[in-house]
């Protein structure tokens, strides 16, 4: 009899423990995968094949070398590239532009955003003209850029701080306008006003849909970038693309895709893991 | 509980309505008045809850006091000084309990503190008002992971974070089941005889005035088209705590039911 209740109290304590545990865990996908340490490389697996298939493509002849160099060809013009020290200079220069031009696109989308966002005669007086700004296809602003700022690295830099600016300006303003207007009132009722009230309610309650308009910004921002690049420009991937398709080396016109894709990808993957991060600090409910 | 004293002691004060009328503009320019010549004074200490039917300006009347609308007639004064807009003596607890979500409960109920309190002060008052709705483990705890009636405590200790003079609660158990209300507003009344704070309280529930205030004030209207404003003011026999079965207060809670529109079999 006396030792019933002690074998009895052992499941009972592990399942409270396990169950802490499980609560402790705000993502529950993280369980379902600890099993499977392979899926996170699922991913890989897509791009490994499509690899597979190009080199096949190419060595069986199916497309000429012309329109279709073999991943080998690809790698070796990187390496080409780089030991004449131009391929460095391509992606720095690009991922110059793209950093300069999203700071500069997203820190004016914020302020503008939360202008807009917050105070209602901004909203009315600028809102509809930001709007219309937005309707405009990014490269109808090329030949104004040119003519005023010039074929230089400003031009460039300008037109991937417009492509990083609306993602930002949208989300921020669109977010900031619909932040619980209970907890606002509750808010003020505390005494909580002005700047007190945007530091303490309504910034950390926009920042997670801030941060989701930080990464459609970036994505953006590489997008003005290879459209700023193919219109004038003498160095960046942008450059690659228009110059070997000149002269006919594809080799070096898919070298610049893939480092496109590369370089998007990881910069989105830092952003990305700040976004995780404002979301388990910043929770919306 | 009841062996916890607040740094701070609340020192009531009293609050009149005179004549409030509250009209909002409507379609096509029409004028929709919700409310007209509510008049009535609370006196420092005193629980006053406000009962009527749905959308018959209880709130409405709460949320003038509190200066977050202005009346259309008539003026709030409290301790003689008439509110005008958001009033520092003046602490509210709403239906939900309306907790920032990225805050832990200490940060929560530290935002209801007055204006430039020291540091370590306001860290003891915090940790004071935690224990007394029974809070105290809870302090690094974000509002998701505490229930409903958790949240409620801490929304309430909010309020009281603000040393209030006249403490406005708005359904502060409408959204609570029932055993979670019934703690609540014990929890209530521990800490008004510990610190008598003036209370109006707005609620749906006859039986929770009955039990909690010293007066309950009706608000109806005599037709549906007209505003509303008291139709009845009933002083509650007995003294806290009350008897939640006493019999006086089971006839006076059916004949405030019936005056509201429900018969009961």
């Amino acid at each position: 009899m006396s030792l019933l209740p002690a074998t009895d109290t052992r499941p009972a304590e592990t399942k409270r423990v396990a169950r802490s545990r499980a609560g402790a865990s705000s993502r529950p996908v993280q369980l379902s995968t600890r099993g499977h340490r392979w899926l996170p490389w699922l991913g890989a697996l897509l791009p490994l094949t499509l690899l597979a298939l190009w080199q096949y493509l190419s060595l069986t002849g199916v497309f000429s070398a012309v329109q279709l160099p073999a991943p080998s060809r690809v790698v070796a013009a990187a390496l080409d590239l780089l030991g004449r020290g131009q391929l460095g200079i391509h992606i720095a220069i690009s991922t110059q532009r793209v950093l300069l031009g999203f700071t500069i696109g997203a820190l004016l989308g914020l302020a503008l955003g939360a202008w807009v966002g917050l105070s209602r005669w901004a909203n009315l007086l600028a809102a509809p003209t930001i709007g219309a700004l937005r309707a405009v296809p990014s490269l109808a602003w090329v030949p104004l850029l040119l003519l005023w700022i010039g074929i230089g690295e400003n031009s460039k830099v300008t037109l991937i701080a417009i492509g990083a600016f609306f993602p930002v300006y949208t989300t921020v303003s669109a977010a900031l306008a619909h932040v619980d207007p209970k907890l606002v009132e509750a808010a003020r009722t505390f005494g909580i006003r002005g700047l007190g009230l945007f530091t303490t309610v309504q910034l950390p309650a926009v920042l997670p849909a801030v941060v989701s308009g930080l990464r459609l910004a970036l994505a953006q921002a590489w997008l003005f970038l290879v459209a700023a690049e193919l219109l004038g420009a003498s160095m960046g991937l942008g450059f690659l693309l228009t110059d070997s398709q000149n002269n006919g080396r594809t080799d070096r016109l898919l070298l610049a895709i893939v480092l496109l894709a590369i370089l998007g990808k990881l910069t989105d993957l830092a952003l990305g893991a700040f976004e995780r991060w404002v979301k388990v600090r910043f929770p919306s409910n | 509980m009841s062996a916890l004293t607040l740094k701070h002691t609340l020192t009531a004060c009293d609050i009149n309505f005179s004549g409030i009328a509250k009209s909002f503009a409507g379609e096509r320019g029409a004028v929709h008045t919700v409310l007209e010549g509510v008049s009535f004074t609370a006196y420092p200490g005193e629980i006053i809850s406000i009962i009527g039917s749905s959308g018959c300006g209880k709130s409405t009347l709460l949320r003038v006091a509190a200066g977050l609308e202005a009346a259309s007639a008539g003026e709030v004064t409290i301790d003689g000084a008439a509110v005008r807009g958001l009033d520092s003596r003046v602490a509210i607890g709403f239906q939900e309990p309306r907790l920032l979500p990225w805050r832990s409960i200490a940060k929560n109920v530290a935002l209801g503190l007055p204006k430039g309190t020291p540091k370590d002060d306001a860290r003891q008052h915090v940790d004071a008002l935690l224990r007394l709705v029974g809070l105290g483990d809870y302090a690094a705890h974000r509002p998701r992971e505490i229930s409903g009636g958790m949240a409620q405590r801490a929304s309430l200790a909010r309020a009281l974070a603000r040393n209030p003079g006249v403490l406005l609660l708005d359904e502060p158990f409408g959204a609570l089941d029932a055993l979670t209300r019934i703690k609540m507003q014990d929890l209530l009344l521990d800490i008004h005889a510990q610190d008598p704070a003036t209370i109006l309280l707005v609620t749906h529930d006859v039986e929770e005035a009955l039990y909690l205030s010293d007066r309950v004030i009706v608000l109806g209207t005599s037709d549906p088209h007209s505003p509303a404003t008291i139709t009845r003011t009933v002083e509650v026999p007995g003294h806290r705590p009350r008897d939640r079965g006493d019999l006086d207060l089971a006839l006076l809670r059916k004949e405030l039911l019936a005056e509201l529109g429900v018969e009961e079999h």
